[in-house]
């Protein structure tokens, strides 16, 4: 029994602009102790599915029927907001981008931490504030019944980060969804928070839904991949094998867009064009105009996931007709618009 | 397809909204009223037509706001006095406006010892009442004339524009293209001409639309007080000042004149409050528009 | 500190200006008073002397306390002021708390249901009153409660006549009742302002991340909104309360006129009325000490609610 499983999971927005289908129909499981990349560009759905399972998604956007997040029997979609609230921060809980902002400016680390706590009414003020206090040190903040006095603004940003990641881990939840955690941060502090979450996991057996757009931090983290564009999910395989054998197109893309040290090259890949916005979504497969192997098919069908091996799986018509991806050419916005393409 | 903002022109967006269209409205109907009325009025603003008989008349066919105690039209003098309040409270901000802008961009832009010594004078003339000081000041070299008027209401009402200014003058003065300007061998006064103004000018455009009704209130208060528009003038306080002896039994004398001043004073702070939504520059670039409801509970699915 | 030199440009402001109006308190005109007796009284008070050197005299009296001769109300200034100035204090004091506390929460609960009928009904109610001039507010409250429905007492701060006779508790009521009006019509219109300010602070706050930690971390919403996005939006409200504070005299001043509220407000008007000189001149600069002081505690209170400005 999975930890966590989501079936069709579709969380729409109701705007001025038109119907923003920013979630459409995406479907994963993660296993108990597992951790598991969610990758993607921004605007393809990755944080948007985030705040739906924690059901953090505000009007104009909501969960349509039809999706179910099944977490430990229940179906977060259907629960009341009490006991949805009695679920996050304790038994889901989220690490967010920003760490500059995720702090209120006007208590301190020590009261935050703890708060966690009270809310859910695992301790008094007392015990509340040494289990605060204990965590802090177990994220690796120095002197921590110091600093747990210490407001916001008075550390930096990696630190804040910690503080955060503290706040997430106090109640040992089952499922942590850490979006972008390391984005906003310097390299190095970037390697030190994702060995923090490592040793956490392993310690806690908690699993990590890990949200980026950056393909290197996934190589180090995780154990499963999952790739989004347009809403959807394209690519789904264990991480040495999506380096080894990316199938689908974007996925391609995205690998090859990496720059390397030791490589020789001109001028970086880009995967040309944007990515559409979501109130108008191709018809057919969405990354068709931007794909290099595209052909007539690609427009107007739309491709649904096909198995390419074990646990690996691909939103891509090349799976059905393998020998197009000989065919290479310039992708149609390129021709369109004249934009220079450098995946050669 | 791309996904770039779309800037919407400020007027159309200030069309759009509900409140804005009340406003403007009201204040188009006023000033038409104020230049077209005491025109098409068969009476004078200052005119008494009949001491004996028509003394404190109560509003009737011919005079539909009835008559005061010197036997004139109130409804003439209510329009008379729009042209002045009007007049009076419009020249008035413009003056304080440009006073106050162009102290708080010299301060916002000189910065250190300049900026903190502008700023404890200005903090020394924002702990005078306002009121205090126009009434001592109307008093004392009474009696002031309407040019006077105007002179000393803008004279005392810069400050709070000023600091606004300053305010966003120091935030936009860090601003890159301000070091690229000065780059390109821009001087300071260029600088500031073009680069901050444009960016000021937003907040202070709503600062002053707030400031047209908050000036006319407090020109009526002082005329209340009897020493604003010398008598006999019709500026809608001043027909409050010599009506409100009797306005137990007078009563027309006193609604009339209060109700033209709170829709007056109501429209612009309306409109105020719109332009301040409109020249929000988040809004200007939004490509998402933000959402609607800041509810915190979210529906249960 | 700074606020003494901004006590002092207050002074040197007022009275050069108050003192450089045409004439002087003895200008009045009256047939008993020869040209020769004038002129004596002006040598006498020091009026006769130029502007810079009076002010200094003045200056130099002031800091011992004496704040000069009351000429129509027959008794020294800083004896009037001190019957006058705790009478405003009252009134401008329940006036700012009310508003202040009434205005907090209505700001709040609109931002929170923002756009709802709630939130409409209210701002406009709200923004009807912000809109009405100060004195006709309280003309209309005056109209209403003291004259077509009697239930209110039209002026002063206690019965004239009976107070003297009033046992303890009687004489509290007869004080309550006559601060009613007036604390009423200056709390309207304070508070008006008060929740716009609130509702815009609070949506500013809303928004936040750090909102939406507390959100993801199962706070209930009732925590967050008084919590933690209140004591946020506290800090840019407890400003603008310092900025408030002289349109809160001005306004207080109307008050006291239209209520015959016997207090700093109703001494300067008569005083400037009566050309004194002094008295006008030590009513600005105590209006203009109890806006610093004010602005003194605002900063203080800055400190303790903000850590950030601790640094």
């Amino acid at each position: 029994m999975p930890l966590l499983s989501v079936e069709n999971l579709r969380t729409y927005f109701y705007t001025d602009n038109g119907l923003a289908r920013a979630v459409d129909g995406v479907s994963f499981e993660i296993g108990a102790g597992e951790t598991v990349g969610l990758v993607g560009e921004s605007g393809c759905g990755k944080s948007v599915t985030a705040l739906s399972l924690l059901r953090l998604v505000r009007p104009p956007g909501r969960i349509e029927p039809g999706s179910r997040i099944v977490f430990d029997g229940a179906d977060l979609t259907t629960l009341d907001e009490k006991s949805m609230r009695a679920i996050r921060g304790a038994r889901i809980s989220m690490v967010f981008q920003e760490p500059m902002t995720a702090l209120n400016p006007v208590f301190t680390i020590g009261d935050q931490v703890a708060e966690v706590v009270r809310v859910h009414r695992a301790g008094s003020k007392r015990e509340a504030w040494a289990r605060a206090v204990e965590m802090l040190e177990t994220v690796g903040i120095p002197s921590p019944a110091q600093r747990a006095h210490e407001y916001p603004h008075q550390l930096s940003g990696g630190m804040r980060q910690r503080v955060v990641i503290a706040m997430a881990l106090i109640m040992s939840p089952a499922l942590v969804i850490a979006d972008e955690p390391t984005t906003a941060l310097d390299v190095t502090i970037q390697a030190q928070i994702l060995e923090l979450l490592r040793e956490l996991q392993q310690r806690l057996g908690t699993s990590i839904l890990l949200i980026t757009h950056d393909l290197g931090v996934v190589a180090e983290a995780v154990s499963r991949v999952i790739v989004m564009y347009g809403g959807e999910i394209v690519e789904e395989a264990p991480v040495r094998e999506l380096f080894a054998q990316a199938h689908h197109p974007y996925t391609e893309g995205l690998l090859h867009a990496m720059p390397q040290v030791g490589q020789e090259r001109e001028r970086l890949a880009t995967i040309p064009g944007t990515v559409p916005p979501p109130t108008a979504w191709p018809k057919g497969c969405r990354f068709h105009d931007r794909c290099p192997y595209a052909w007539e098919r690609c427009a107007t069908e739309h491709p649904p996931l096909y198995q390419i091996g074990a646990g690996h799986v691909s939103r891509c018509h090349l799976a059905d007709e393998p020998d197009r991806r000989a065919d290479k050419h310039e992708p149609l916005v390129v021709t369109e618009t004249g934009e220079r393409s450098a995946s050669r | 397809m791309n996904n770039e903002p779309r800037t919407i022109p400020v007027l159309t967006q200030l069309a759009r909204h509900r409140s804005a269209r009340w406003g403007l409205g009201v204040i188009a109907v006023l000033v038409i009223a104020a230049l077209v009325g005491p025109l098409l009025s068969s009476y004078g603003c200052v005119e008494q037509l009949d001491i004996v008989n028509l003394k404190n008349a109560p509003p009737s066919w011919s005079h539909p706001f009835g008559t005061d105690q010197y036997s004139r039209d109130v409804l003439t003098r209510v329009l008379c006095g729009a042209r002045i309040s009007l007049a009076v409270a419009t020249l008035a901000v413009l003056l304080s406006t440009t006073l106050g802008t162009a102290y708080g961009l010299v301060a916002g832009y000189a910065g250190g010892n300049v900026d903190h010594t502008m700023m404890r004078i200005l903090d020394g003339f924002l702990s005078i009442p306002r009121v205090l000081l126009l009434i001592a000041v109307l008093t004392l070299w009474h009696p002031v004339p309407l040019a006077g008027l105007i002179v000393l209401l803008g004279v005392t009402g810069w400050f709070n524009v000023s600091r606004l200014v300053r305010a966003e003058t120091m935030s936009a003065r860090k601003l890159e293209y301000v070091a690229a300007a000065r780059a390109l061998g821009a001087t300071d006064g260029r600088i500031l001409w073009r680069h901050l103004l444009p960016n000021v000018a937003g907040p202070v455009i709503v600062a002053a639309t707030l400031a047209v009704g908050n000036v006319i209130a407090l020109e009526a208060g002082l005329s209340y007080l009897g020493v604003g528009a010398p008598a006999p003038t019709a500026s809608w306080g001043s027909i409050f000042f010599e009506g409100v002896e009797f306005f137990a039994g007078n009563w027309w004398v006193v609604l009339f004149p209060g109700i033209a001043i709170v829709a007056t004073v109501l429209a612009f702070n309306v409109l105020g409050d719109a332009l301040r939504d409109v020249l929000d520059p988040r809004q200007l670039h939004a490509s998402v528009p933000l959402p609607e409801r800041m509810t915190l509970e979210q529906p249960s699915a | 500190m700074q606020s003494l030199i901004v006590v002092l440009i207050v002074t040197t402001i007022s009275f050069f200006v108050i003192r450089s109006a045409p004439g002087d308190p003895f200008s009045y005109e009256s047939s008993l008073i020869t040209p020769a007796v004038r002129d004596r009284w002006r040598a006498q008070f020091g009026y006769d002397r130029p502007l810079p050197e009076q002010f200094i005299r003045y200056v130099a009296s002031a800091a011992h306390g004496q704040f000069g001769y009351s000429f129509h109300m027959h008794e020294a200034v800083s004896d009037a002021l001190a019957q006058a100035v705790p009478r405003t204090l009252l009134l401008a004091g329940v006036s700012l708390g009310l508003s202040f506390v009434l205005g907090l929460a209505i700001g709040v609960v609109q931002a929170v249901r923002r756009d709802s009928w709630f939130d409409r009904a209210s701002s406009g109610v709200l923004l009807f009153f912000y809109s009405l001039p100060d004195f006709w507010g309280a003309l209309m409250a005056l109209l209403v409660f003291a004259y077509w429905w009697p239930i209110l007492p039209a002026g002063n701060i206690v019965d004239p006549v009976l107070h003297d006779y009033m046992g303890a508790w009687g004489a509290f009521v007869d004080r309550a009742r006559h601060l009613v009006l007036p604390a009423a019509s200056l709390t309207l219109l304070t508070m008006a302002g008060i929740s716009r300010f609130q509702r815009a602070a609070m949506l500013d706050v809303l928004p936040s991340d750090f909102i939406r930690t507390a959100r993801a971390g199962g706070v209930p919403a009732r925590r967050i909104i008084w919590r933690h996005a209140l004591r946020t939006a506290l800090t840019p409200m407890i400003t603008m309360l310092g900025l408030l504070l002289p349109a809160l005299l001005g306004g207080a001043l109307f008050i006291e006129k239209v209520f015959a509220w016997p207090g700093m407000g109703l001494l300067a008007a008569n005083a400037i009325n009566a050309r004194d000189y002094d008295l006008v001149t030590a009513t600005v600069v105590v209006g203009s000490v109890m806006v610093v002081i004010g602005s003194l505690l605002a900063d203080l209170l800055h400190y303790a609610v903000d850590p950030r400005i601790r640094e």
